[in-house]
């Protein structure tokens, strides 16, 4: 029987009148990669915050580790220490250095000792190649070491699963690169990660799976080499279009449709 | 043939007319200070102003009980006061909407009131009111100072943790922290280097409230800045007491803005 860490079921989100998500079904398992790919507005990132709670879903289930979150009764915090966390805009604590990033929460929430959580700290830095970074504080770096450092936060947790919401969308890119090798580097160490991503050569070569989504549902799914190589719905083939070839894009768009989907 | 050139306008170029204008200013300036100068009966102003005899019989009393009365009783005011105006900002944001009411209208009510009478309160009205409630000096003017800046205060920490980006709370909660353990650990002190300018104003402000207490009985230990320089105009001619203890509130109040500066410079842009 196969180890499933992240079960979605009939996962609806709406703002008002606005149904963002309207019924995604997934299962994720231990060690898979997956990557969630659409025009901005799908609902992808919106997905991926209902798994760690950060958007309440409206409605539908979401069971991580064995843990059901949707449950009322669930202990949140606890759930989410086991659930890292990647955002766009790094959100590094600005006011404290980037050891104390890291160990801030493993002292007051794992309850772990200063020693303990420094040696927990720079394990996970040396990981994300920035070992001598440790008392910089987040402003004093680039785009590119931020968001390492936010990885290295999230990893100083052990988490089980890690969650990444367009990771180098905000990065100048030259600094993409050295992002994408560590989150290479944690895909090849078994990590089961869902990823929100507009790097396409990134889900083709370290993906398991791609989804692709738009409108709020999953429109295409499967192996990379067939979403991205041989995309079998008219939409996935419009967006990839778009996205590979940006300067052709006009062509690609058809009448009346909207850039901004 | 050669192209003549013709002038821009006739008579002085623009530059010139600038030149002259400011030429113009200077001299009415110097003219003005002449004036003074010559019409000032200097004897007579620094007898009455800068009378260094009535400044040195000031000394030391002046510092070693006016001032430090003034720095401690605006110390109390506002350690009492922070923390109240945190309870109060918090409550404000608290989902419980009862606790919203209250803090509105604390906030509201205070904020309203003339510092003044809050003193008159505190000081005189409750220990009037119920015999048996009576404050020492020291608390009394914690409380009433402390009452008149958390209204204040509130109003700018509560927008202070407003300031703070949402993804500060999103990160933290993503790690595991409860949104008391995110507030206290993250939001707070971010949102306490944002409203450092303001926050020093309203210690600034409290430093000069710390004049009220001249409506409450003193005795001669008691007396603060003001309260000082008010009994030592009636023991020596002049206005040269009032001039000395201005100087003093100037020697609490700039150290505070050099100090708020250097803060802000060293969380500024590098701490954000």
């Amino acid at each position: 029987m196969s180890d499933v860490k992240i079960e979605i079921s009939e996962l609806r989100k709406s703002f008002g009148e606005l149904e963002v998500l309207s019924g995604v079904d997934q299962r994720i398992e231990a060690g898979e990669v997956v990557c969630v790919i659409g025009p901005s507005g799908s609902g992808k990132s919106t997905l991926l915050r209902c798994v760690n709670l950060l958007e309440q879903p409206t409605s539908g289930r979401i069971v991580v580790d064995g843990v059901e979150l949707t449950d009322p009764d669930a202990d949140i915090d606890a759930a989410r220490t086991r659930i890292g966390m990647v955002f766009q805009q790094f959100n590094l604590f600005s006011h404290l250095s980037v050891l104390r990033n890291l160990t801030v929460a493993q002292r007051k929430v794992l309850g772990r000792d200063r020693a303990k959580a420094e040696e927990t700290a720079r394990e996970n830095l040396r990981r994300v190649g920035l070992a001598d970074k440790e008392n910089a504080t987040p402003a004093q770096l680039s785009g590119g070491q931020q968001q390492r450092v936010g990885i290295a936060r999230s990893l100083s947790m052990d988490p089980d699963v890690m969650l990444f919401d367009e990771p180098t969308s905000a990065l100048d890119p030259e600094l993409v690169g050295d992002v994408l090798d560590v989150m290479r580097g944690l895909a090849n160490e078994g990590m089961t990660m869902l990823v929100v991503t507009h790097e396409m050569q990134f889900a083709r070569e370290v993906a398991d799976r791609v989804l692709f989504m738009d409108g709020g549902a999953i429109v295409e799914q499967g192996r990379p080499a067939d979403v991205i190589g041989n995309p079998q719905r008219e939409r996935t083939r419009n967006f990839l279009a778009r996205v590979l070839n940006p300067t052709h894009a006009a062509s690609a768009v058809e009448p009346g449709e909207s850039q901004d989907g | 043939m050669a192209v003549q050139t013709r002038p821009a306008t006739s008579g002085m170029s623009k530059r010139q007319r600038a030149k002259i204008g400011r030429g113009v200013q200077y001299t009415v300036l110097l003219a003005v200070v002449i004036v003074a100068a010559l019409l000032a009966d200097w004897g007579r102003l620094q007898e009455q102003l800068f009378n260094l005899e009535v400044a040195r019989a000031l000394f030391p009393t002046v510092l070693t009980t006016a001032l430090l009365n003034t720095v401690l009783y605006t110390a109390l005011g506002f350690a009492f006061g922070l923390g109240l105006a945190l309870v109060l900002a918090l409550m404000r944001m608290s989902s419980v909407a009862p606790y919203r009411w209250i803090s509105g209208a604390y906030i509201e009510f205070f904020r309203g009131l003339p510092a003044l009478l809050v003193f008159l309160s505190v000081g005189i009205g409750i220990p009037t009111a119920f015999n048996d409630v009576s404050f020492s000096r020291n608390v009394t003017v914690m409380l009433a100072l402390g009452i008149v800046g958390s209204a204040y205060m509130a109003e700018t920490i509560r927008a202070g943790i407003k300031a703070v980006p949402n993804g500060q709370l999103e990160a933290a909660r993503s790690l595991g922290m409860s949104h008391g353990r995110a507030t206290v650990t993250v939001v707070i002190p971010q949102a306490f280097r944002i409203i450092l300018p303001p926050l020093t104003n309203e210690l600034i402000l409290l430093t000069k409230d710390s004049s009220l207490v001249f409506v409450l009985a003193t005795t001669l230990a008691q007396q603060e800045l003001t309260q000082f320089g008010r009994a030592a105009m009636t023991t020596y001619p002049g206005m040269t007491p009032i001039l000395v203890v201005g100087l003093c509130y100037l020697v609490i109040t700039i150290p505070l803005s050099v100090l708020q500066q250097r803060l802000e410079r060293r969380f500024g842009p590098d701490g954000r």
